[in-house]
């Protein structure tokens, strides 16, 4: 059975999972090795009036207590955000300063004002407890529209009014004027509730400094291991590139949140330094809920105009986005580039202009989360067109297929060029598999039972394949976004593939073995990928923004074609053939229409030995490449969720959930479908379950398990998951990225369906019971009132 | 969680003395509650007496009322359950599905199977959650809670929010009540934690006495609802239920409902109790 591209194959990464084999960052135990543990401020805005450790460092088993001031006398850089982004009138965004341990202040709860380094967790822990920090507590902001009211508590002084950056998009004043002679305008204020990402695995870290090398080694809970490195050496100063070697070995989840480079790496790799011991420290859950980057929270309201015939005029948002209390690696970047290029959706529009306010308050930091942007822009898009339709009378599947963009490739007036898609035949696909049509008669026979029935699209757009460098580069990235990637043939046939990317649940050891199966023409068995460690692989950017697919597999395939240029020459050298003549199949290289061959060892071994190839041809068999991508890719698809309320409870039953997905090349279909699973799981959590609540001292209410609802087996339906793809013109593979769809494309469908079982379109996300059940309640306040 | 140290009694004298010795001890029975809270460095007590291993403190005893012996619902037998008896054992226990099958539905909707293998009845009972299940049954089947020093009416033994009657280093021995000729529960666990949101326990004594208890939504912990009773004395149905203008006074707001919604789940969850 083939193993190549469009196989089922297993996930080869899972024997070690399945048999507790996994070797996670807290997994590792380094000779010598010490435990931190941080102390955090309790106060979600205050100023550090002093700080006292001397009964802490007294105590049993304790190594160090260590604090800002001295970690900035050290030198140990600011933690800085990635990405510039320029306000409307030109300005430069107003990024605070944020050092890994505070120095004068404190600005959210969990803020890392000291780190302990002791024998043990518990002693670490307990000396942690005894250091005394006295502080003066501030007013405290918890939300982005507060915190813009005038006479807010000012948390940077750099940021006056907490505004960050003033950012817009599109064409201001056509839009307006689109507008403004409407036939019809649709309005919505919107809240994109923020969520606290969970993986399984908390973020861990083990720093170890080398006295006689002057070298350091850190393993941490990273998707991309080199990016750390760059921002660790670069930016933070902890030691020059080539003296710090960052592994990132297996990783339970990320879904953005191990993107970024927190403040207890940096105080782990500086407190290894310091106390010449290797320092451990591992997040129990409820760190991770204080210090984990949050995603979303947005607060947006967007105004759509169309014609007489129901064609989208003009549409107008604006946004406030939630940064939290200091910038992220790509806090800018998530709610301005990432988000409002998305707000053309699927369709024809001639007319959009967005901006976009980001703002500090007292809370975690804000950054990608699975999706990032994208799950945002699609709610607004999706959400706007369900209420469009019912506000216009008509159906909502038309309304949109009126609407969809027909011709690529399409250039829209928020930056993005869409280069394929067939959104008609996603939403056919998926209304046949719903049973559109039947979905009145359904709604009659629920309604017999008590049970009001609702049903409910999202055509989602978004952009993966993250990004062309020079492009991102114009627009603020401090990085280039390309892979890299080297295959390694060995004397005996068999291949090592290093790949910049990082996979932390994706399943790359499977897929991208999959990929040189496919060319190569031999078993995945004999292939090994490798990753994750900054030694082994030389750059990369890693794993977010579903760009593995698309850009490391696309990296992969350029560094093959050199491989097989390469071993085309050898075979056309040995077996005396002309190369036009030599292909490469069944584990061989041949000579067409002959029975000449070389087996795939025999080709690896002449490369080697080096006895018989051709004059001037250096030895060995390894290529590299570095891949740049042209363009972002544009998966899209249509969801339908399909709905039963109890209006006695408020509770909600999904009955149907039909996803078909536009990921354009499919490597492994089974590990597709998880990604849409798991991707779909999150955005029914987003839409009915999660949600970090705070209190106005900036508490969270919401920091565990009793009050914070992850999605279980038993909230989620059977899905219908399919596809109908087109290819991607924008890569060797044709591929588009699946990891993030499904979670950006379900919450609009999941709330569109209840607010159309309920008959209130006023419903905020997390859906919950009780959310569902007050909507009820207005509903019969005001038939009652009439 | 802060150094403690761990004692296995014996029986529940030795609890007593192991306990009575210790500076800050606490006793330990399935440890769902109390290791949780020690792990988030919530409670530090310095020794732990295990009751867990005490055969006397576990079991369940079914006593028919009839001369026959025969076990079924609605013949109010009599029922007595060891402190120390895990939700799993109440789930799966044959003879106690016979006499009183409700009380076995309860326990198998506690928490999960890691949880109903390890809790026990006597542990809920002690903690007193605001939401937790066996409150509201003990109160509506008006049972008696046995302690090694005095048995307590459930009435008098849950006193607000975590709090019960127990003294310093009483232990309850043992649950008993008497099984109803009709009795219900009907829980809306909240979505986070499963626990109760509501959870109402409706129970119709063989006397024709009728008790209404709920959990999860007083302000105060669990509370007999006297128009519920009063209801459904008369009219032991759905219908009653629906007649009855259920207060939100009193009633807990928090991030899952406020009261208003509470109230509603009240009325809701008594119709599911006394549909069942
Ligand atoms: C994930 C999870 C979900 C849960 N869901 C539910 C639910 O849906 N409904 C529900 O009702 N409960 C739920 N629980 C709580 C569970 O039922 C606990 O088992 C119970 O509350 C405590 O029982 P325990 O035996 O574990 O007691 P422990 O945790 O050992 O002790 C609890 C307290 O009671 C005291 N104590 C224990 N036994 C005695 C005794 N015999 N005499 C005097 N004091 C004693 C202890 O000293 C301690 O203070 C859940 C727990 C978890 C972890």
């Amino acid at each position: 059975m083939s193993e190549g591209i469009g196989a089922r194959v297993l996930r080869k990464e899972d024997k070690r999972f399945l048999l507790g084999k996994g070797r996670y960052t807290d997994d590792i135990v380094e000779p010598n090795q010490a435990y931190a543990a941080f102390v955090r401020s309790p106060h979600a805005h205050a100023t550090i009036k002093s700080i006292d450790s001397a009964a802490a460092s007294a105590m049993e088993g304790v190594e160090g207590v260590l604090t800002g001031p001295e970690l900035v006398a050290d030198g140990i850089g600011n933690i800085i955000c990635g990405w510039g982004v320029t306000s409307k009138d030109g300005t430069p965004m107003n990024m605070g300063a944020w050092s890994a341990l505070a120095t004068e202040k404190v600005r959210y709860v969990g803020d890392a004002v000291a780190i302990v380094v002791a024998d043990s967790p518990a002693a670490a822990k307990l000396a942690a407890e005894a250091v005394v920090v006295d502080y003066d507590v501030l007013p405290v902001v918890v939300n982005s529209v507060d915190a813009l009211e005038a006479g807010a508590p000012e948390i940077h002084e750099n940021a006056p009014g907490n505004l960050i950056f003033d950012w817009e998009i599109g064409n201001q004043e056509p839009t307006e004027a689109a507008l403004a002679s409407a036939e019809h305008i649709v309005e919505l204020d919107i809240v994109n509730n923020r969520l606290a990402p969970n993986p399984m695995e908390p973020r861990a870290a083990i720093a170890t400094f080398n006295e006689a090398e002057d070298h350091y080694t850190l393993y941490t809970t990273s998707q991309n291991p080199h990016v750390a490195r760059l921002v660790l050496s670069a930016f933070y100063n902890v030691a020059p590139e080539h003296k710090l070697r960052v592994i990132a070995p297996d990783v339970g989840g990320g879904f953005g949140s191990k993107i970024y480079i927190y403040p207890e790496e940096i105080a782990c790799l500086w407190a290894s330094m310091k106390t010449n011991r290797s320092v451990k420290w591992t997040s129990d859950r409820t760190e991770a809920f204080l210090t984990d980057a949050h995603g979303r929270d947005h607060v947006t309201t967007a105004k759509m105009g169309f014609d007489k015939n129901h064609k989208i005029v003009g549409l107008r948002v604006n946004t406030k986005a939630n940064l939290g209390a200091y910038m992220s690696l790509f806090s800018s970047a998530t709610p301005t580039y990432l988000y409002a290029t998305l707000l053309s959706g699927q369709y024809n529009i001639e007319n959009v202009y967005a901006d976009v306010q980001g703002v500090y308050t007292n809370t975690v930091p804000v950054d990608a989360y699975r999706g990032a942007g994208r799950p945002e822009a699609s709610y607004v898009m999706e959400r706007m067109m369900e209420t469009a339709a019912r506000q216009l009378g008509v159906d909502p599947a038309e309304l949109r297929a009126k609407n969809f963009v027909k011709e690529f490739p399409h250039q829209t007036p928020v930056i993005m060029a869409y280069d394929s898609g067939d959104f008609k035949a996603n939403q056919d696909q998926a209304m046949k598999a719903a049973d559109y049509k039947g979905f009145e008669k359904r709604r009659k026979e629920a309604a017999k039972r008590g049970k009001l029935r609702g049903i409910g699209f999202s055509n989602y757009i978004e952009a993966c394949g993250i990004a062309p460098s020079a492009a991102v580069g114009s627009l603020g990235a401090g990085v280039g976004l390309w892979e890299s990637a080297e295959v390694r043939v060995n004397p005996v046939g068999t291949i090592e593939i290093l790949t910049g990317s990082h996979s932390h649940g994706q399943g790359h050891e499977t897929t991208f073995a999959q990929l040189v199966s496919e060319r190569l023409d031999l078993p995945t068995d004999n292939i090994q990928i490798v990753h994750g460690d900054t030694d082994k692989v030389q750059f990369g950017m890693g794993t977010y923004g579903s760009r593995s697919g698309a850009v490391g597999m696309s990296a992969i395939s350029k560094a093959l074609d050199k491989v097989e240029a390469k071993v085309k020459k050898i075979g056309a050298h040995v077996l005396e053939a002309s190369e036009d003549d030599i292909v490469i199949e069944g584990g061989a290289v041949k000579v067409k229409g002959t029975d000449k061959q070389m087996l795939w060892h025999e080709v690896g071994l002449a490369a080697y030995t080096a006895h018989n190839i051709p004059e001037g041809m250096e030895p060995g068999l390894k290529e590299s490449a570095f891949y740049d991508p042209s363009n972002f890719t544009f998966p899209a698809g249509c969801y339908i969720c399909e709905v039963e309320v109890d209006p006695e409870t408020g509770t909600t039953d999904i009955v149907q959930f039909v996803a078909s997905d536009d990921f354009g090349t499919i490597i492994n279909p089974m590990i597709v479908e998880g990604q849409v699973h798991g991707g779909l799981a999150q955005g029914i959590g987003q839409a009915m379950l999660e949600g970090v609540v705070y209190d106005d001292d900036g508490q969270q209410l919401s920091a565990s398990y009793m009050d914070y609802t992850m999605p279980r087996a038993d909230d989620l339906p059977m899905y219908k998951v399919m596809h109908q793809s087109t290819e991607c013109p924008g890569n060797p593979l044709g591929m588009k990225g699946c990891g993030e769809a499904g979670a950006i494309g379900s919450p609009p469908a999941v709330i569109n369906a209840i607010t159309d079982a309920i008959g209130n379109n006023n419903l905020a996300m997390p859906a919950t019971p009780s959310a569902v059940w007050a909507a009820l309640q207005e509903v019969s306040a005001k038939t009652a009132a009439e | 969680m802060y150094t403690t140290k761990y004692h296995k009694a014996s029986d529940a004298a030795n609890a007593a003395s192991l306990l009575s010795g210790a500076q800050d001890g606490k006793i330990l029975a399935g440890g769902q509650t109390l290791v949780p809270t020690m792990k988030q460095r919530l409670a530090a007590p310095s020794d732990l007496v295990d009751i867990s291993g005490i055969d006397a403190l576990r079991g369940i005893t079914v006593t028919a009322r009839k001369k026959l012996g025969v076990l079924k619902a609605k013949d109010g037998a009599t029922i007595t359950i060891g402190a120390a008896t895990t939700h799993a054992e109440v789930a799966g226990n044959a003879d106690l599905a016979k006499a009183c099958p409700v009380i076995c539905g309860l326990a198998g909707e506690i928490g999960d199977p890691a949880v109903r293998h390890r809790g026990t009845i006597g542990g809920s009972v002690a903690n007193n959650d605001p939401a937790a299940d066996y409150p509201a049954a003990l109160m509506a089947l008006g049972a008696t809670i046995t302690t090694n020093q005095r048995s307590i009416s459930a009435d008098d033994f849950f006193t607000g929010l975590f709090a019960t009657a127990l003294n310093d280093g009483e232990i309850i021995t043992e649950i008993s009540f008497q099984a109803p000729a009709e009795g219900g529960y009907g829980k809306f666990p909240s979505p986070a934690s499963r626990y109760a949101m509501v959870g109402v326990f409706a129970a119709k004594s063989i006397d024709g006495d009728v008790r209404v208890a709920v959990t999860g939504a007083g302000d105060d912990g669990v509370f007999r609802h006297a128009g519920l009773e009063a209801a459904l004395a008369s009219n032991w149905s759905a219908d009653a239920v629906s007649g009855v203008d259920v207060s939100a006074d009193g009633l807990m707001s928090d991030i899952h409902g406020n009261a208003a919604y509470r109230a509603n789940l009240i009325g809701v969850m008594a119709k599911k109790a006394v549909s069942a």
